[in-house]
């Protein structure tokens, strides 16, 4: 049992470094605690799985210079096209995919006049029939789309289609028994028209990337309609190991079927990789950042303890002196000091666990996180009393080869 | 004795070159930190039109009613609300506008089209905002009327397609129909810019192609921005811009605070004739916001920039902490130093300037190298946020001065302490124990 009450006494002559160490702790543990929660969680966000073929896939940005009523002609062209290609797995002209950063959103409902949504934004993917085998997402429960089934969507039309495939967090908070395929929901406004749910996929992810709307992103929806805008997105899936040529070939071979048209640069034309990359961007640069401070941060105040304390030992070397020579053993001297940064160590963390709840509570009104966990906090505290006794030891080292001689030089 | 004590400062940090670097290493790497991200606050939460931002207001009005959650009307308004204010001329100026996405059609069959971005508005839009002209000047009002086939175009697209030539008289093949050319607009800024807060969160350019309002509706130009239909509505594009679907924003200068009182009545007015004919079944609900709270009321500052300021001056605070407690050490190891120049008639003033003096220059070697950090660092932007923000973020001679600037004063401040106890050293003691 490391003698406490003496510490404790001693403390009382340099409250001012002892204060200054603690509050540097205290400090600390609330910084890195919340740092450490939003890189946790921004992480999640990002590993999140969008539920298709990514490594398989390209996407090209096409907006086609023709009068509307040319466009479905110059869409099928170009889509029949895509298909032939040599290295295209399958492809489709579509509104939206994953991760694109936002789209078409419509509320879900049961009744066409309720004010309860099953959704209040899911998020709308107007499709073929080849979309699901471009994506490679499987049909868990009933069937694909039928060619005869795609309709075409009018500019500006409403999107309640007579058939529709959902994500299973969908059907299931739509018909929580389990049996949706069959029942019907409703898309849109008050005058919406049912759509009979034909099929149920495991998972796809919404365009949304948005924190808001992370509650959301599972609620996707594929409709059955031809999108009519001058603005498509052609989304490709590639033959194993082709995806690489086909970045090049095919927005060549759009071009020479047609050069009516815009492809932006630069991001007109991307692997999926890509996408997602530029998806998560501000996610991961902000968990690096904090990752990096919260480094920094625990070196510095490491380096703050082990400047401190050397100036400590160095003060009282007499003190050292006089215990050694009244019989206390360098391990008695090392344990002294290593007990007392506990002390001062403990009493910051506790501070800062207060500090660290009070950081999460105004961030929580700020920035909408969620609460901290104890976890964290906990994992913090025992993080940063390791750390202190770590930085504490080699100048509590050079305290225990103090010689007892020490005790009677410096009168 | 400036000299003298900057020579005693300097001797006292060379004597233990690890305490001082680390002291050095401390407030560069805090200051580089808190002055990065307040460099990205900064350009995230400044004033876009300083001029003008208290003169220029955005109107809004409930056209959904009170499903609508939290009370606050929608963003955009109807194309037939935003017409109803044009037709009043209320305002001094005022401007609908809306996000319009085109594609250059080259003369060449061999070269594809290649898209601009910009706004359909009114020709009150430019004197309002400010924009510069390099050659012409906006169009008429006439032109609005008359659904003219005219456009002003930006810089950037004026180099593109013209090779920077005056190309005002000139026409231009957009989405394959011919447009005349009235105006060049030159440079200009707006960060945020406030007037279309949809792309890319308000940040990035400002367009490149500015056409009369009533032509892009003529011409079926979809908005490219945001869009929202609560209400049942028919499709194609004439039943879209009469219907109650919201994409417009309407936006008024009112040079003083009575005329926006008056504005806010009519808008009030407005509202409750539209209840009185059976349109809306609520009483008005309204809004006119100038600049500054329309940002405001946005969320326009990206969370993690204000997340990175807040951890960064925690970072700070803590390295200034550090700074004390290293000080402290410092100071206090020269005890027996202090007590024979006090026995020797130092006055404690003269102490004080001593450390104090010790103290700047670490403050300033640390400024120093934190300038070299925040140069890194605004480097590095680009990793945490989208690149229309990056990029309006650098190294200025501003930035550079209150770098360094914030680590001397922060130093100073954490020298206070140390040099006040140095001060109180007790000359007799410390004869004594030595």
């Amino acid at each position: 049992m490391p003698p406490f009450r003496p510490i404790l006494a001693a403390l009382r002559y340099h409250k001012a470094g002892a204060v200054l160490i603690a509050l540097q702790v205290a400090l600390t543990l609330a910084i890195v605690c919340n740092a450490l929660f939003v890189i946790e969680q921004r992480l999640h966000r990002l590993s999140r799985e969008t539920g298709i073929a990514e490594s398989e896939l390209m996407v090209v940005n096409n907006t086609w210079v023709a009068p509307d009523a040319e466009v479905p002609a110059r869409q099928a062209a170009d889509v029949a096209m895509l298909r032939a290609l040599p290295g295209v797995a399958d492809a489709y002209a579509t509104n939206a995919f994953p991760l694109l950063g936002g789209s078409w959103q419509s509320g879900i409902r049961l009744d066409p006049m309720s004010k309860h949504f099953i959704s209040d934004g899911a998020s709308l993917y107007f499709v073929d029939d080849h979309a699901l085998n471009t994506l490679g997402v499987k049909i868990a429960e009933g069937r694909n789309f039928r060619s005869e089934e795609i309709g075409a969507l009018a500019p500006n039309a409403s999107a309640d289609s007579p058939t529709v495939i959902v994500t299973r967090t969908l059907a299931q908070r739509a018909f929580p028994d389990g049996h949706a395929l069959g029942k019907a929901i409703y898309i849109g406004n008050s005058d919406a028209r049912p759509s009979t749910i034909i099929g149920i996929v495991d998972h796809v992810q919404t365009p949304e990337t948005r924190s808001g709307e992370d509650i959301r992103w599972q609620d996707a929806i594929f409709v059955p309609l031809r999108i009519t805008d001058n603005r498509a997105f052609f989304v490709i899936r590639a033959q194993p190991g082709r995806l690489p040529a086909l970045l090049h070939s095919v927005p060549d071979a759009l071009k020479a079927l047609s050069t009516r048209r815009v492809i932006p640069q630069p991001h007109g034309v991307m692997a999926f990789s890509q996408v997602r990359d530029m998806a998560y961007r501000n996610d991961r640069g902000l968990a690096w950042m904090l990752a990096g401070i919260c480094v920094t941060l625990l070196v510095v105040t490491a380096a703050g303890i082990v400047g401190l304390t050397s100036f400590w030992v160095g003060q009282r070397r007499r003190q050292i002196g006089i215990r050694r020579a009244l019989g206390a053993t360098r391990r008695d001297i090392l344990v002294y000091f290593l007990t007392e940064n506990g002390l001062i160590s403990m009493g910051g963390a506790l501070a800062g666990v207060v500090l660290a709840f009070a950081l999460n509570a105004w961030m929580m009104q700020a920035f909408e996180t969620s609460r901290l966990s104890l976890l964290y906090v906990g994992c913090g505290m025992l993080l940063l009393l390791l750390l202190g006794q770590l930085a504490v030891l080699s100048p509590a080292r050079r305290a225990s080869r103090v010689p007892p001689v020490e005790a009677t030089r410096t009168i | 004795m400036f000299g003298y004590y900057v020579q005693l400062g300097l001797r006292s940090l060379r004597r233990n070159p690890v305490l001082t670097l680390l002291m050095v290493l401390v407030i560069a790497v805090g200051v580089a930190a808190s002055m990065t991200s307040y460099a990205v606050f900064r350009v995230t939460s400044g004033d876009p039109i300083p001029e003008k931002s208290s003169q220029l207001f955005i109107a809004q009005i409930d056209n959904y009613g009170p499903d609508n959650s939290d009370g606050e009307p929608l963003p955009w308004l109807t194309w037939r609300d935003a017409m109803a204010l044009v037709d009043a001329h209320k305002a001094k100026r005022q401007t609908p506008l809306y996000p319009i996405g085109v594609s250059i059609v080259p003369d060449d069959p061999n070269t594809m089209a290649s898209p601009a971005r910009g706004y359909a508005v009114q020709a009150d839009m430019f004197p309002m905002f400010d924009v510069p002209f390099l050659f012409g000047a906006p169009w008429s009002a006439a032109d609005d009327a008359g659904r003219a086939r005219v456009v002003v175009i930006g810089k950037s697209l004026n180099d593109r397609v013209f090779g920077g030539a005056n190309s005002v008289g000139r026409e231009i093949d957009l989405d394959g129909k011919q447009f005349r050319i009235v105006g060049v607009a030159g440079h200009w800024e707006a960060r945020p810019r406030f007037f279309d807060l949809d792309a890319k969160g308000g940040f990035g350019d400002m367009g490149e192609l500015y056409m009369p309002f009533a032509r892009a509706i003529a011409d079926g130009l979809h908005p490219a921005g945001g869009n929202l239909c609560n209400r049942p509505f028919k499709p194609g594009w004439d039943n879209f811009v009469h219907s109650e679907c919201i994409f417009v924003s309407f936006w008024a200068e009112l040079p003083d605070a009575a005329s926006a009182t008056a504005y806010r009545q009519f808008l009030n007015d407005y509202s409750a004739g539209q209840t009185r004919d059976g349109r809306f079944s609520w009483p008005p609900n309204v809004r006119l916001r100038n600049v500054m709270e329309w940002l405001d009321v946005r969320h326009v500052v990206p969370p993690e920039a204000k997340m990175g300021l807040l951890v960064s001056v925690g970072f700070l605070v803590i390295c200034l902490i550090n700074v004390i407690g290293l000080l402290l050490a410092k100071f206090m190891r020269r005890a027996p130093e202090i007590g024979i120049r006090r026995a020797l008639g130092a006055s404690r003033g003269a102490i004080y300037a001593q450390f104090l003096l010790e103290a700047a220059s670490v403050g300033l070697a640390g400024g120093l190298l934190g300038v070299v950090l925040t140069a890194a660092g605004t480097l590095c932007i680009g990793a945490v946020f989208d690149p229309a923000i990056a990029n309006l973020v650098h190294m200025s001679l501003p930035l550079l001065g209150l770098t360094v600037l914030v680590a001397l004063a922060s130093t100073l401040v954490a020298a206070f302490y140390p040099t006040w106890r140095a001060s109180r050293v007790q000359p007799a003691w410390q004869l004594k124990a030595n």
